[in-house]
This record gives C-alpha cells, structure tokens and sequence, in this order.
C-alpha cells in the first residue's frame, strides 16, 4: 500500500535531524496559524500564491532562496565544526550523516538558493527594464515557481522522512547506483532536480522569449539595459543545458528503478558518461548562474558611478561569448579520467580562454567607475566588493584549467575554495546587490543603508577567513568531503575556517536585522518617486512598487539607458506636455494553477521515491487535469480601466514633478 | 514619456549611417507563443540529442547479448514510418481546416491524424513486448538499454502528443475556434512535425544504421 515508506524511514535515533525538523514543523504550523488567526488567508492566496504577476513571482522565488539559504548555511556552518574538531577523533556527526549533510549543502544552494534568486531577480525586473507588462507567459511563469518550491519542499522532506544522498551534490555512479546507494537518498535527490528541472526550463523558456519577443517600442537589442542582455545569455543557457540534466538523471533513475545499464558497471554500462553528461549541463550552469549576476553588477556600477556603462558592446560581446565558450569546457571537471594529452589541452585552453571576456568585463567596469561620480551605497559595496574577490576565484580558476596543476588539486580543499570563491564572490554577492538595489523597487521603500553596510562588512571579511584557509589546506592535500581526519597541518587551518564562519553567519544576521529594521522605519525609508537611486534604465520610470500593468503607456525608447535620457530630457522641458489619453489595459487573469500543479507535482514526486504505485497514477492524473482545466477556462483577461489607470499613474507623475523641479532648483 | 525631437534621432543613429530599424514594440501574441513553443522544442530536442549520445556511446556493448542487426524487423519499422510520415500530413491537413475554422476536416485530420498515431504506438509495443519476451529486455545489456530509452523516449512523446490531440479536440467541440484554442492548435501541430523530425533522426541512426549486418 505504502511502498517502502514504514516508520523505520523516520531517523528516531538521530537527534539532529528530528530536531531540526520539529522547529521548522513548528515554525511553519506558527506562520500559518498567524496568517489564519490575522485573517491574511484569503490576501495571501488571492494576491501571492495564485498570482501570475512577474513581480510577486520574483519576489516568491527571492524568499523561497533566502530560506533555503538559512537551510544550507545551517548544513555548511555543521559542515565547518565538524572539520575543526575532527582531528584524530569523530567528531560529533556520524559519517553516513556527514555525508549526507554536504550533498544537501551542494544541492540546495546551487538548486534551491542560487537559481530562484537569480531567476526571481530576472522575473523581477527584466520586464520593467524592457518596458513591458508582463512575461511572454504569466501562468506558465507561476508553474514554474511553483515546481521549483516543490523540489525544495521535497529536499527538506528527506530530513526527517527518509534520508538524502550520501552521494555529493552531483551524484557520481556508480555509487548512486542501486547497488551503493540502495536507500531512497538519490531518490530524494534526483526527483526534487527533476520536477524543480521542469520549473527552471518553463522559467528559461519563458524568458529568452520576453527578452527577444516582448521589448517595448524603440528597445532594440542594442539598447536594452546589461541585464536584460546577461539575462538573455544566462536563459539561452538554461534552455540548452538544463535538458541535458534531465536526460542524465532520468537515466540514472532508469538504472536504478528498472535496472538498466547506463551507468552499471556491468553489462557494459558506461561511468563516464554520466561525467560527461553531467557536466555539460553542470559547467553551462554556472554561467547561468553568474551571468545575471554580472549583469546586476554592470547596472549597479553604472548607476553608483553616475556613467553610462563603459564599453556597452564589448560587453554584450563579451556575456555572449562566454555563453557559447561556456559550453565547451565540460571536461576540465575530471582532466583526471584519463582523455590524453590532447584532449586534456584542448579543454584547458577552452577553460582559460573563458578568462578574456570575463577580464574585458572586469575593466568595463573599473572604467565605468574611473572619473564617475561614485556613492559607495549598499549595492555598490557588494559590486566593488565583488570584483576583488572575483579576480582571486577566477584566478585560481585559470590555475586549475592548467591540466597538470589540476592532477594535484583535482578534488582538494583548493577546489573547493576555489568554486566557493567564485560562486560566493559572483553569484552570492551579485544577488545581494541586486536585492538591496531593486528592494525599493519591489517594495517601496528602502533597506537600511547602516545594516546592510555591516552586512556587507562581516560577509566579505568572514568570506575570506572561512575559504583562504581551505586553499592552503588544499596545497596541503587535504581532500574534500573528509568527515574526520588525522593531519595535524591541517587542523589549524580548520580552525581558523571555522572562526570565518562565525563572522559570515554575523553577516547573514545583520542581514536578518536589516530587513526587520527597514520594515519598521518603512514610512522614513519610502521611495515616492519610484527612483531611489538616480537610475538609468526603465523599471526606474514606474512607482515603487510598480502598479499591476507596469506603465501606464508602453515607454517609447530613444537610446542606451532610456530613462536617464528621459530624465535629461524633462528638465529640458520641465515635463509640460500635454496630459496623455489614458486608455483601458488588459492584464492575465489570476489563476492557481501553478500552485495546484505543484500540489500534483509533490505527490507525485513523494510515492515515485517510496515506490507508491497508486499515488503516482494519481498524482499524474492530477496534474493533467489540472492544465485541462486552466486551458478550459473562458475567461483569462480581465480590464483594468482607463480612469483607474490615470488615477494611479497621475499620482506617481505628480511625485516625479517634485523631484524635477526641485533638482532644476538646485 | 514619449517626447519627439531631432536630437533624438541624432542619438538613434551616432555615426549617421541612416540604417536606423527602431524596434515596433511588443510581438502580437500568436507569434510570441508560437516562439515560445519552438524554444520548448529545442529543449527537447536537446534532450533527445543526450539520448542519442548515449546510444551512440553503448551500441556497441552488447554483453553477449543480440546485435541490433539480429533484432531490428524492418518491415515492422517501414509500417511506423509511414504511418507517422502520413500522421504529419493529416495533421497539416487539421491545421488548414482549424486555419478556415472547417470542423469537418478538422476533426476528420484529427481523427485519422490520432488514429495512425496510435497505429504506430501499438507496432513500437507490439515490437518491446516481443524482444523481453525473447529475453532481450533493457537489463540484457547496455546495449538494448540505450536502445529502449531512445526509442521509448519518442514513443512517450507520441504518446503524450496523443493525449494532447485528444484534447484538442476536445476543446474544438465545446468551444469553437477561439483564438486562444488555435494558438494552442499551432503549437500542437509543431510538436507533432517535431517528433516526426526526431523520428527521421531515429529510424536513421538506430534502425538503418544498426540495421545493417
């Protein structure tokens, strides 16, 4: 009836786990009983869980990464003790724990915290920055976000029902066959990617065509802000590479449901190609992940600095050259599987060649900065910030592109350091950016600047106490993923490491203080006028937040940096044209399909893990009907008309006024 | 916001070639979906090309077990083939008649499109049941592994085109030719010339190329 799912799946005997899992139990009972008892529920459903507006979307996937953010740094800082005290001894986690405690960390924060931040990012802004209403698909748009939430309920289920994989956040076979990894931890593993998989190519999807179907009159290629051009880049990416993951997961739950021979080592099933597989998808996947991220830096820069982005099309170049190069250098992740010289050298000049553009970019941005106007707010610290500690990860990064060196490092601590470098240092950093740049947008007001500077401070200090000692241990020869060990070299360096995780999680506390703080000094830190920052490009020309419709008129683009010409041009002409014909907008309907479709998704994806035949059927069932009731639906549009349009856009008109007066004053 | 003044045209055009294409704005919804669509495509034809790969990887891994050549009916594959070039055909025909909002022709191409769909998924099942039932099923060797993911893989697809004809249909009876039901219409037909597509790529490297002795 119930598969393998029996009372033994549940870890009484591990302490960690139950416990960590009664709190969050009891911390999601507790919001929602507050959001019951408050009355919210009817706003939260309506407004938030079946909208299909990009913007609460974004702001969905940005929350569902700040907590899972909270779940890995959890897993990392257990990570962190236990290497500083497991010298010569146990430690306190068992190993089969261990193990599954770094799989979890890799898994979630490239799946569940580094992709829905940027991809909440892009869904944020990149239709305003484009001039637009919407994305190309609004309810597909919420499908998305939805499965994605379900890979990630999914992950955190494994913590107290079941197990996750021992296996490393890639799963390597053959020890994520069936034969070392009998248990239901892969499972876990490879449906929460495959159904979230299914969220973030419907995202993908959907945003290539926003960016290449839906600009705004005037906004020709060459005139869409940088982001909008990384965002092009990173989704072109997502919609190449995230089939392949697709393909090799379903191949290695083929293995291990049906006993195929993909993967075995027997019956002339082949291992390597899993690594090959996997990281074609897996090296296209970092770029789709620091792409946007170089794309938030270039507006945060340009903004910061008061300049028009130097070199505009060396770097829409550059971002697309990385995005083709980035598919060519799959094989630098196991030069040590033993291809020969040839083609070893050939993947290592393809790896360090992804260097040029992204060193073009480095000095776009310094020259952006050179002789600009800079203010050195939240978002720019994390930008400069960003670019020091960069440079070091994509130097190292050149360092073991060089095959021989890499037949030393290959899976040390020095590897490690160096993609906590770069993902930390890039991706990280350009999502907080991002986060304290276009939080007035989402919300309309401002974070504070005092809490987010310490912020900032105590992430960037603490990033480089926790990782510069895990490259020295590395060049010790310290390996990865080591639950104990017995090198008495290595243990100081454990140490301090440990220490720099206590000031990162300061870091992550003060970021927590910030966003209480601003909420209750919300009314000091409103954004009126919709442009906090003195911005450049379009999702700076609407109020803060944004009405449901965006604009009130589709913006007509004359140029690079589109608003900051409209900006020169109403001082010009003190913005004394005469008042616009409003007109009637017509905005998708609201629907709750995608949050119904993931509630398929989830049943569907728990009884394939515990084998539960008739709820799989069932779930499957579910989901099809689902969609055969969104497409039955008559009625997908509703009218927001013409008086309520002007009413809310005169008022925001009337706000942007003042402030142009006032600066003609000046 | 819109404000015409020469100095914005000079802006257009910096350096003065007089090749200024401004861009018309948003993309009307039929060919925002439509391209949305071809986008899902090549996703999945991305993913059917990693299939590929691993056929072309392990085809020559039999473990003692039988050759393709010793496996294959030609005949068998020459009858899916047809059918599914001709599904093609009809569902163009389906197409056309959704274009002229004829419901005759329309369900007529629907429904022989569906019918010589299922034709074919009943020969590739008739074709898998038969080789486990001679013992030759997935687990036999990497080898057949690679061949009945590949081809279960579009066969799957067919499959779900099916149920989405089905649907179609469905939606054509009880409400017309709306606009929204067309456009849903036009993406089904691409997919279906899509797996016809993949097919080719099928038929050619598995069947024919393996084929031979």
């Amino acid at each position: 009836m119930l598969g393998k799912l029996d009372w033994s799946a549940i870890p009484f005997d591990q302490p960690i786990p139950l416990v960590a899992g009664a709190v969050v139990l009891v911390a999601i009972l507790g919001v929602l009983a507050w959001v019951v008892v408050k009355g919210h529920l009817s706003y939260l459903w309506s407004e938030w869980i079946t909208s299909v507006d990009h913007k609460r979307i974004g702001v969905m996937y940005i929350l569902l990464a700040s907590v899972m953010l909270l779940r890995g740094g959890s897993d990392a800082i257990m990570m962190r003790i236990q290497q500083a005290i497991a010298y010569q001894s146990q430690g306190y986690l068992p190993p089969e724990h261990y193990n599954q405690i770094f799989s979890a960390h890799g898994t979630i924060m490239i799946f569940f915290v580094a992709m829905p931040f940027v991809i909440g990012l892009m869904n944020l802004v990149v239709p305003l920055q484009l001039g637009v209403r919407d994305v190309a698909f609004p309810t597909l748009n919420s499908v998305g976000f939805w499965l994605t939430a379900t890979g990630a309920l999914l992950v955190n289920v494994s913590l107290v029902v079941g197990e996750f994989a021992r296996t490393g956040w890639l799963a390597f076979p053959p020890l994520s066959g069936l034969v070392y990894s009998p248990g239901v931890g892969v499972d876990y593993y490879a449906w929460s990617l495959q159904i979230s998989g299914v969220g973030t190519l419907v995202a993908g999807i959907n945003l290539v065509t926003t960016v290449l179907k839906l600009r705004t009159k005037g906004m020709n290629y060459l005139r869409m802000p940088m982001f909008c051009w990384t965002t092009l880049a990173s989704n072109l990416l997502i919609v190449a590479a995230l089939p392949i993951l697709t393909a090799t997961l379903a191949m290695l739950l083929l293995d291990r449901y049906l006993g195929f021979h993909f993967f075995t080592n027997e019956a002339g099933g082949n291992v390597m190609m899993f690594m090959n597989l996997i990281w074609a998808w897996g090296h296209p996947e970092v770029y789709i992940l620091v792409l946007p991220a170089f794309g938030i830096f270039s507006e945060v820069v340009s903004t910061f600095s008061g300049k028009a982005l130097f070199g505009y099309r060396s770097m829409v170049l550059a971002t697309m050259a990385i995005c083709v190069v980035s598919f060519m250098v799959w094989l630098h992740h196991f030069f040590t599987m033993g291809a020969g010289p040839d083609v070893n050298a050939i993947f290592g000049i393809a790896s360090m060649i992804i260097a040029i553009p992204t060193g073009v970019k480095i000095y776009n941005w310094l020259f952006t900065m050179y002789g600009g106007r800079i203010r050195f707010a939240t978002p720019m610290l994390w930008s400069v910030g960003f670019m020091v500690t960069f440079i070091i990860g994509g130097l190292t990064g050149v360092l073991v592109a060089v095959p021989p060196a890499d037949f030393m490092l290959h899976n040390s601590m020095f590897l490690v350091a160096h993609f906590h470098n770069v993902i930390i240092g890039g991706v990280l950093f350009g999502a907080f950016a991002g986060l304290e740049y276009w939080f007035p947008k989402a919300f309309g007001f401002r974070l504070d600047e005092r809490w987010g500077k310490a912020a900032f401070w105590f992430t960037f200090l603490g990033f480089y106490v926790t990782f510069m000692p895990l490259y020295i241990a590395g060049m010790l020869g310290m390996t990865r993923r080591l639950q104990h060990y017995d090198v008495a070299a290595w243990r100081p360096w454990m140490i301090v490491a440990a220490f720099g995780m206590a000031v990162l999680t300061i870091g992550v506390i003060c970021q927590i203080v910030q966003l209480v703080v601003s909420i209750r000094n919300r009314e000091a830190l409103r954004d009126r006028t919709g442009d906090p920052w003195d911005g450049r490009s379009l999702e700076w020309a609407t109020s803060s937040p944004p009405p449901v419709f965006n604009f009130a008129f589709n913006p007509d683009v004359r140029g690079e940096d589109a608003y900051w010409d409209m900006k020169a041009h109403a001082k010009q002409q003190s913005l004394e044209h005469e008042p616009p014909e409003y007109q009637d907008i017509e905005m998708p309907r609201n629907s709750p399909t995608g949050f119904v479709c993931a509630f398929f998704a989830t049943i569907m994806g728990f009884a394939l893990i515990w084998h539960i035949w008739w709820m799989v059927i069932l779930g499957g069932l579910g989901a099809f009907a689902t969609f055969v009731v969104f497409a039955w639906r008559d009625h997908d549009e509703y009218v927001i008309p013409a008086e309520e349009v002007a009413r809310i856009d005169r008022s925001n008109i009337q706000e942007r006024r003042n402030l142009v007066s006032m600066a003609g004053a000046v | 916001m819109a404000m015409t003044t020469t100095a914005d045209h000079a802006r257009a055009d910096p350096h003065h070639i007089g090749l200024v294409i401004e861009h018309p704005g948003p993309a009307p919804k039929r060919i925002v979906t439509a391209y949305g669509f071809w986008v899902f495509l090549l996703s999945d034809i991305v993913m059917f090309s990693c299939f590929f790969a691993a056929y072309a990887v392990l085809s020559g891994q039999t473990a003692g077990g039988p050759k393709g050549a010793e496996i294959f009916d030609q005949r068998n594959v020459a009858i899916e083939t047809v059918c599914l070039l001709l599904s093609s055909f009809t569902c163009g025909m389906a197409s056309i008649a959704a274009d002229v909002r004829n419901r005759f022709w329309f369900y007529l191409g629907m429904t022989v499109t569906c019918v010589l769909g299922l034709i074919f998924l009943v020969l590739e099942f008739r074709e898998f049941a038969d080789l486990i039932a001679r013992g030759y099923g997935p687990s036999r060797s990497a080898f057949l592994t690679a061949f009945f993911s590949l081809v279960g893989c579009h066969g799957l697809h067919v499959s779900a085109g099916v149920l989405w004809l089905l649907t179609m249909m469905a939606q054509v009876f009880a409400k017309g030719f709306r606009a929204d039901i067309l456009r849903r219409m036009m993406c089904f037909a691409l997919f279906w010339h899509a797996l016809d597509i993949i097919w080719v790529a099928v038929f050619s490297v598995v069947y024919l190329l393996g084929g031979a002795p």
